[in-house]
C-alpha cells in the first residue's frame, strides 16, 4: 500500500498529527505497537473507561477518551499490535503483524514514537524485583495490576509522583518513597516564575509531593542507593548524611526521567542535537518537525520530552509541515497561526524548564561492578578498560566489549556508554557519539525476513 | 614522529603488515581515519576459508590456513580462531558436479585441501542440514574466528613490537620528495620512506593522491546476526552458487553472510542495510535449515571493502611510483588471507622484495586506463 503519509505511533502526537492530516485531504495510515490508541499516557483508555482504575488514574488520562473517538472517526488506516522494525529511502517502512512482515510506502513518514525510561545503573539494577516505575505503570493500565509487599519507589520526576498517587488512590501501599533528586538550587528555582503560566500543572505536582509528605514516607537527601538479594530482590540500602539505610524490600520501582526514542532517526542519519541539562540527544528539526532527512518528521517526545499537551501541539504542527511539504495547496502559516499553536505549545511547555532544571539525570559515577550494558552482561570496569585502549568512540568498545550488541541494541547501555568514554577521555559527554543503530529496530524472526520477497514495494 | 614505513589504514591487513615489518626492525605509523577495525575487519564473518578460493590465492591462503593454526605464535592470541570445517553444500546435482571437478582439477595441481563428501557424511557433519542437500566439499581445518578479538589481538602485538597507532587521523595529502614521502593529515604531518595503501574501500583515494589511479568498485557485504540459539551447527556453512554464508559463533548466535549487498551512500562513505536484498540470503539461511524460521534477528549491518574486477586483491609494488606498496582489494574475502599478505607486504617495505609469486596481484590489472602518465 501507498500512503501519503506513514504515521508512527498512536499516542498523543500520532493522533492529533492523524486526525490534522486526514482534515487536510492527505490519505494516512498510523502504525502502532498497541493494541488500542492513547500511546503511554493513554495506555487502554478505551477499555479502562469502564473499570474502577478509571478514576483513580486521573483526569489527564481520562482526558484520552475525546481524543481516541476523534482519532476513530478520522478516517484514517489504522495498524495495531504492529512492529515496525525497518524504514528504509523511498520511504519504505516495514513491519511485522501476527508473525506477517508487510512493507508500506509514503511521502513522508512522521515518528511520533515517544520516549523511553533513562536507564540509570546502579548496583543490584538487574535483580529481579527491581523495575522501573514506567513498566508499573504499564502494568496498572493495561490489567490494572498493583504491586505487592514491601514495595519501594525510587526516583526523580513528575512519573513516580504520579504513580504513587494512582497506586495510593486505587489503595495499593508503598513502604517508602526515596527522592533521588538533588535539592533545587537557586537557578532552579528561577524557572518558577516562568513555570506559572501552567498553574493547574505546577499545583498538580505540589498536591503530588504533599500528599506523600503527608504519609510520613518521604525519604529525601539520599546517595548510593542499592538493591541486594541472591537471585531476588530482598533489601535494598542507601546512604544519607553519612549514614547507611538499610530496609527490607520485595520490590524496587526506579525512575530518572525520560529521554526521547531517537534509534529510528539514529538509523536514518538524521542528525541530532546534546540536550546538555537532560543530558539526551533528540533529532534536530525545523519548524514543521522535519528533520535533517527530507520527508522525516518528528512530533511529539521521540523529538524532545514536553508531555503530552506539548505533544498533541506538535503532531498538529508536523501534520501542517506535512501537508505543506507535499503541495496540496494550503495556507500552513495561516492555518498554523488562526490555531494559535505556537502560543499554545509554550503554554504547554512552561513547567519544562523548571522540571528540567528540578530533576537533573543523576551524575555519580558508575562503579566499576555494575553491570551496564544488560543483554550481553558488560561491566562499567570493562567497558573503561576497552574505552582507555581504543580511540574515543562508543563503536570501537563495543566492537571490543560486545556491549550494545544484544537484543536491545543499546536502549538500556547507549548512554552510560556514551558517558563512560566521555568520563575516560576527559571529553564532554555530548562531544561523543550514540551508537550506529543497526537494523532491526525491533527484533524480527528470519522466518519473516526470508518471506518478504512476496512483499510489493 | 618520522617513521620508515607508514601504513595507512588499521584494518587487519594493514596492523598486519605493521606488526611483521616491525619485527623486521622497522619504525612504523599506523594512521586510521576512524578507529582501528571499523570498516570491513569489523564487519566481516571472519571465515579462515581455504574452501573454494581462486587458484591465484591458493599459496597465500594455504599459507595463512597453517599460522591460523598457530596464530598464538605471531600474535600471542588465537584470536577466537576455531577449527571446526567449512563446508560447501551442493543443494542439487549440477552443483555437487561442479564441486566435484574443482576439486580434481585441484587434486591435479597437488592441492588435497578440499575433499569431497556425499549426503550421509554431509548428514554426520551437520545434522540439522535440510535433506535436500546432495553432498558437499569439505575442508576440516579451515574454520572461523573472532574478528574483535583479531583486531585487538593484532593491535596489542603491533603495539608491543613498537607499532605507533594514530586513531581519528585521516590523511589528506601525498607528496614524493626525493627519497621520502611528505604526509599531510587532520594531526599533523609526517615523513617516511615508504607508504603501505591499506585503505580498503578508500585505497584508490589514497592512489589518487599519489599519481597512481586505480579502479576499484566498493562492496557493501551484508552480515545478520541473530539471537542466541540451542546448538545448530559446527562447521561454516556456504552454499554453491549462493549468497549464503552461516555459521553459529562461541556466544551462541547465528552469524548469516555471503555477500548480498546493501546500498552505499552517494558519498560513499557509509552503507546501509537493504532488507529486500538480505531477504535473499536469509532465505538460502532457512532454506538450509528449516529449524531457523522462528529465531530472531538480533542486528544487521553492511560492511565496505575494495572489490576489483576480477575480485583479486591488489598486491606489490606501486607500478607508478617509488615508495609505495598497495595491500587492498580484497573484495570481501581477505580475513584468512591477513598473517600472509602481512608478511608478504612486511618483506616489501623492509627488504624491497619477496619469494611471493604476485603477478597475479599486479596493480596494472585495475589502473585506470586514459589516465596521462606522469
Amino acid at each position: 500500500m501507498t500512503y501519503d503519509v506513514v504515521i508512527i505511533g498512536a499516542g498523543p502526537a500520532g493522533m492529533a498529527a492523524a486526525v490534522k492530516l486526514a482534515a487536510l485531504g492527505t490519505s494516512v495510515c498510523v502504525i502502532d505497537e498497541q493494541p488500542a490508541p492513547g500511546g503511554q499516557i493513554w495506555r487502554g483508555v478505551e477499555r479502562n473507561a469502564t473499570s474502577p482504575v478509571f478514576k483513580a488514574l486521573g483526569e489527564d488520562y481520562q482526558k484520552g477518551t475525546s481524543a481516541t473517538e476523534a482519532f476513530h472517526a478520522a478516517g484514517i488506516d489504522y495498524l495495531p499490535s504492529a512492529q515496525v522494525w525497518q524504514i528504509e529511502d523511498g520511504w519504505k517502512v516495514f513491519l511485522t503483524i501476527d508473525g506477517k512482515s508487510r512493507c508500506v510506502l509514503a511521502k513522508a513518514v512522521l515518528l511520533a514514537n515517544g520516549a523511553q525510561e533513562r536507564p540509570v545503573p546502579f548496583a543490584g539494577w538487574t535483580l529481579p524485583g527491581v523495575m522501573t516505575v514506567g513498566a508499573a505503570q504499564i502494568l496498572l493500565k493495561s490489567g490494572g495490576m498493583l504491586p505487592e509487599g514491601n514495595v519501594w519507589i525510587a526516583g526523580a520526576g513528575p512519573l513516580p509522583l504520579l504513580y504513587s498517587t494512582q497506586l495510593l488512590e486505587l489503595g495499593g501501599r508503598v513502604a517508602g518513597y526515596i527522592d533521588t533528586s538533588k535539592k533545587p538550587t537557586v537557578k532552579a528555582l528561577s524557572h518558577l516564575p516562568a513555570a506559572w503560566r501552567d498553574f493547574p500543572g505546577l499545583m498538580k505536582g505540589l498536591r503530588w509531593i504533599w500528599k506523600l509528605r503527608r504519609s510520613g514516607k518521604l525519604v529525601r537527601d539520599i546517595c548510593n542507593l542499592q538493591a541486594n538479594g541472591e537471585g531476588k530482590l530482598a533489601q535494598i540500602s542507601w546512604e544519607s548524611k553519612g549514614q547507611i539505610h538499610k530496609r527490607d524490600a520485595g520490590v524496587l520501582l526506579v525512575h530518572e526521567g525520560v529521554v526521547p526514542r531517537i534509534h529510528e532517526t539514529l538509523a536514518l542519519g538524521c542528525d541530532h542535537i546534546w540536550n546538555d541539562q537532560q543530558k539526551y540527544f533528540a533529532p534536530r528539526t525545523d519548524q514543521w518537525g522535519e528533520t535533517t532527512r527530507k520527508g522525516i518528521f518528528i512530533a511529539g517526545d521521540a523529538g524532545g520530552i514536553g508531555g503530552w499537551k506539548a505533544a498533541t501541539i506538535s503532531g498538529e504542527i508536523a501534520a501542517l509541515g506535512i501537508a505543506r511539504s507535499l503541495n496540496i495547496g494550503i495556507d500552513a502559516d495561516k492555518l498554523r497561526r488562526d490555531a494559535s499553536l505556537d502560543d499554545r505549545r509554550k503554554k504547554a511547555l512552561a513547567l519544562r524548564p523548571l522540571l528540567d532544571a528540578l530533576y537533573a539525570p543523576p551524575q555519580q559515577p558508575i562503579a566499576d561492578d555494575v553491570v551496564v550494558c544488560r543483554c550481553e552482561e558488560v561491566t562499567a570496569g570493562r567497558i573503561r578498560e576497552a574505552a582507555r585502549a581504543s580511540a574515543p568512540d562508543v563503536g570501537a568498545v563495543k566492537a571490543a566489549t560486545r556491549c550494545g550488541m544484544g537484543p536491545c541494541q543499546g536502549r538500556q547501555c547507549g548512554y552510560s556508554v556514551q558517558a563512560l568514554v566521555a568520563e575516560v577521555n576527559d571529553l564532554p559527554v555530548g562531544d561523543v557519539r550514540f551508537f550506529n543503530i543497526r537494523p532491526p529496530l525491533k527484533p524480527v524472526t528470519l522466518g519473516e525476513i526470508a518471506t518478504l520477497q512476496d512483499v510489493e514495494a | 614522529m618520522n617513521p620508515d614505513i607508514l601504513v595507512i589504514g588499521g584494518g587487519l591487513h594493514g596492523l598486519s603488515a605493521a606488526l611483521q615489518a616491525a619485527r623486521r626492525g622497522a619504525s612504523i605509523l599506523v594512521l586510521e581515519r576512524h578507529f582501528l577495525g571499523r570498516h570491513a575487519s569489523g564487519s566481516t564473518a571472519a571465515g579462515v576459508r581455504t574452501l573454494g578460493r581462486d587458484p591465484a590465492e591458493l599459496p597465500l591462503s594455504l599459507e595463512a590456513a597453517q599460522t591460523w593454526h598457530k596464530m598464538t605464535d605471531l600474535v600471542g592470541d588465537d584470536c577466537g580462531f576455531k577449527a571446526c570445517g567449512q563446508l560447501q553444500v551442493a543443494e542439487d546435482e549440477a552443483a555437487l558436479a561442479s564441486i566435484t571437478a574443482r576439486i580434481d582439477r585441484l587434486a591435479k595441481q597437488g592441492m588435497h585441501h578440499e575433499k569431497l563428501i556425499g549426503a550421509d557424511e554431509l548428514r554426520d557433519l551437520v545434522p540439522k542440514i535440510s535433506p535436500h542437500c546432495v553432498g558437499a566439499a569439505w575442508v576440516p581445518g579451515d574454520g572461523s574466528a573472532d574478528p574483535h578479538r583479531a583486531i585487538r589481538a593484532f593491535r596489542d602485538a603491533a603495539k608491543r613490537a613498537g607499532v605507533d597507532i594514530i586513531e581519528q587521523c585521516q590523511v589528506t595529502s601525498l607528496k614524493r620528495v626525493g627519497q621520502s614521502w611528505q604526509v599531510k593529515t587532520s594531526k599533523g604531518d609526517f615523513n617516511a620512506a615508504v607508504i603501505i595503501n591499506a585503505a580498503g574501500a578508500w585505497a584508490d583515494k589514497i592512489a589518487e593522491m599519489v599519481g597512481e589511479p586505480v579502479r576499484h568498485a566498493i562492496r557493501t557485504s551484508m552480515m545478520v546476526v541473530t539471537e542466541r540459539t540451542g546448538d545448530v551447527v559446527h562447521p561454516v556453512i556456504s552454499s554453491f552458487g549462493r549468497k549464503l554464508s552461516f555459521k553459529q559463533t562461541a556466544e551462541g548466535t547465528l552469524l548469516i553472510g555471503g555477500g548480498a549487498q546493501g546500498r552505499l551512500a552517494e558519498d560513499r562513505q557509509s552503507a546501509s542495510v537493504d532488507v529486500q536484498a538480505l531477504s535473499v540470503a536469509v532465505q538460502a539461511a532457512v532454506r538450509l535449515f528449516p529449524s531457523m524460521v522462528g529465531t530472531r534477528m538480533v542486528r544487521a549491518w553492511a560492511g565496505m571493502e575494495a572489490m576489483t574486477e576480477d575480485h583479486i586483491p591488489v598486491i606489490g609494488f606501486s607500478a607508478k611510483v617509488e615508495g609505495l606498496i598497495h595491500a587492498f582489494g580484497f573484495s570481501g574475502h581477505g580475513f584468512q588471507l591477513v598473517p600472509s599478505v602481512g608478511r608478504v607486504v612486511a618483506e616489501l617495505a623492509t627488504e624491497g622484495k619477496t619469494n611471493q609469486q604476485l603477478d597475479a596481484f599486479n596493480v596494472k590489472r585495475v589502473s585506470e586506463k586514459g589516465v596521462a602518465s606522469c
